[in-house]
């Protein structure tokens, strides 16, 4: 069997592809907390919520209504999209104009709000989601064997990341958006209606966020608190980026998962602090974050 | 007098110069609250109280007259606690040293994770600190002297100064009154010392203060460390009374829970934070068996400060009576 370092290579791009995959959610995440945070101004705790939401919106299309894991990628972020409109609408939009920290409050509140919830309702120990008949199985590399959702996970991901980069960069309405996030007036004074791209800009986000639930559906048990510990490190990589640029996300959230899967083979015991680490560093010799504009 | 030339918001938020009658005899009401508490109402639970108000205060320090919001002072609480347990229990050392060793470790860990935080402002400061704190607790969740998720139990109480046993739960409240009173007075002192003028100076407009001259980042990492400290008073304290030291203690929800306590009793007031720890932590008696509620209840409570109640109960007493409290 073929050995990198010491360590048989199925382990190794195994643990490698659940990076990417982690990576991946990273990304996701990371990319609408940019997105909200350049319109809104307000970081988005509620964000681990939401990508719970998403996959608990799965879970219940399914065992409820029967509507199996496609459906669920589509309806899933409709659904909790909606409910972020909703939220912005009735709570968000009250805090226009006040300190940032009172948004991160505020949405922090709504987490709680959420999480506890749910765990009311469905309990603290995870439910399974299958693995939609299409992608079971999974094809022999001749080096490792590659489980087709995973594979399909990681594709999907990359994709919407790219789609969301190409909308926000080289569209009219990705050009709004910018110029909305550097003056909003101005864009406002030009006859954009403002107030309506906010609502939507937080709901697209929300609905990315729901959108990785669905995705992690099937590799992770849908509980009320994946998303607790997520977001704190989704922060950790937000701050290691910068939220300056949408590309930076993406490599950064793809990069870190890589760096902490490697760690998971290396040196198991450092793998859930490595990002921190990482962010300490960074913070030191890069204090705007590598992609970051200062501030 | 650069007392003189505030401008009158920040007066009424914060309190100035000589005019601090009022503050003396809120000091005075809540020091005769406290002595004669005891006597309606259970000990353990004010000890309780009183340790989460230090802590509160302690993070007051922080978000009210520096504006710096942490998310992550759950690290300096959880740290002191697994510090005072381990050398209580492990080293033996009496009651006092092992908080004075706590409190030296939050202080030293304040500085570490200080001067990487007051790199960033804003929003950054928070998401820094709380991912900090989270690193630290993975870290404690797998360290071998903190004793996992069974935390460290059976802390001894022991004799303060060798000579006073604290077993007794009313002699351990007099000792933790003192505690309490005396970080207090201390971040009062802070408050209204030409120190903490400056602190407000770089919370009110930081690159003005730049501009006169000040090392504002110097002041925030002292403000940072200090608060710190303070908080690691507190789960010292926390520890030796309830001979208990966990992962809650280090928990993200530990730093959410004082953010609530300060934002419920008032954001940079002075008897706020004590209020409001009070507030949170009969709350937390009263629905103690509904189980998740607690969190719902909380996160509402969250809601509806930031959305309708800003100001806190204190601030909208202060407001209400004309005077900083």
């Amino acid at each position: 069997m073929t050995e990198f370092f010491g360590i048989p290579a199925p382990v190794l791009f195994g643990q490698l592809l659940l990076g990417l995959i982690n990576g991946a959610f990273y990304a996701i995440l990371s990319l609408g907390l940019a997105v909200i945070f350049g319109l809104l101004n307000i970081i988005n705790f509620t964000h681990g919520a939401q990508y719970m939401m998403g996959a608990f919106t799965a879970w219940m299309l399914l065992n409820w209504l029967g509507l199996g894991y496609w459906w669920a990628l589509l309806l899933a972020p409709l659904l909790v999209g909606a409910s972020g409109i909703l939220i912005e609408r009735l709570l968000l939009k009250r805090l226009a104009g006040l300190d940032h920290l009172y948004g991160l409050l505020l949405t922090f509140g709504l987490a709680l709000v959420i999480q506890g919830l749910y765990r009311d309702a469905f309990g603290s120990t995870g439910l399974p989601y299958a693995i939609p008949a299409e992608l079971r199985g999974g094809q022999n590399l001749g080096f490792m064997f590659l489980p087709n959702y995973r594979a399909w996970v990681v594709v999907v991901s990359l994709a919407v990341c790219l789609a969301t980069w190409l909308v926000i960069e080289k569209t009219r309405l990705g050009s709004y958006l910018r110029a909305a996030t550097e003056n909003p007036t101005l864009v406002q004074a030009m006859g954009v209606d403002v107030p309506k791209m906010v609502t939507l800009t937080y709901g697209f986000g929300v609905a990315l966020a729901a959108f990785a639930g669905v995705l992690a559906a099937p590799i992770y048990q849908v509980s009320p608190l994946m998303g607790a510990d997520l977001i704190i490190v989704v922060f950790a990589v937000v701050v290691i980026g910068g939220m300056g640029s949408i590309l930076g996300s993406i490599v950064t959230g793809f990069g870190l998962g890589v760096i902490e899967g490697l760690t998971k083979v290396f040196w198991p015991e450092a793998s859930s602090t490595v990002i921190f680490v990482i962010m300490a560093i960074v913070l030191l010799l890069r204090p705007a974050g590598l992609f970051g504009r200062a501030g | 007098m650069a007392v003189r030339s505030e401008p009158a918001a920040i007066r009424a938020a914060t309190g100035t110069g000589n005019g601090l009658r009022h503050h003396q005899l809120g000091m005075a009401l809540l020091a005769a609250a406290l002595v004669f508490a005891p006597l309606v109402l259970y000990p353990v639970f004010l000890m309780k109280v009183l340790c989460f108000a230090l802590f509160a205060c302690a993070f007051n320090l922080l978000v009210g007259y520096v504006g710096l919001l942490s998310f992550g002072h759950a690290a300096f609480f959880g740290t002191a606690a697994y510090a005072a347990g381990h050398a209580a229990k492990v080293w033996g050392l009496p009651p006092e040293l092992a908080v004075l060793f706590a409190t030296a470790c939050s202080a030293v860990l304040g500085l570490a994770f200080g001067w990487l935080a007051i790199r960033r402002q804003g929003i950054y400061f928070a998401m820094i600190t709380l991912a900090l704190a989270q690193m630290l607790y993975f870290f404690y969740l797998q360290a071998p002297f903190t004793g996992g998720e069974d935390g460290i139990q059976a802390i001894p109480r022991g004799r303060l100064f060798g000579l006073i046993d604290l077993a007794n739960d009313l002699v351990m409240y007099w000792v933790v009154l003192a505690v309490f009173f005396a970080g207090f007075l201390l971040i009062y002192r802070t408050i209204h010392s030409p120190f903490g003028q400056v602190l407000k100076a770089i919370r009110e407009n930081e690159p003005r203060a730049v501009s006169l001259g000040y090392d504002t980042d110097r002041y925030k990492l002292v403000a940072f460390t200090l608060s710190a400290a303070l908080s690691g008073l507190a789960g010292g304290t926390k520890a030796i009374v309830f001979r208990l030291a966990s992962l809650t203690d280090v928990h993200w929800t530990m730093s959410g829970e004082v953010v609530l306590m300060a934002l419920v009793g008032g954001l940079g007031t002075v008897f706020g934070p004590i209020v409001g720890a009070a507030v949170v932590v009969s709350l937390q008696n009263y629905l103690a068996g509904l189980g998740h509620w607690v969190t719902i209840v909380q996160g509402l409570i969250f809601v509806a400060c930031v959305l309708a109640f800003r100001r806190g109960i204190v601030g909208e007493l202060a407001r209400l009576v004309g005077k900083p409290l």
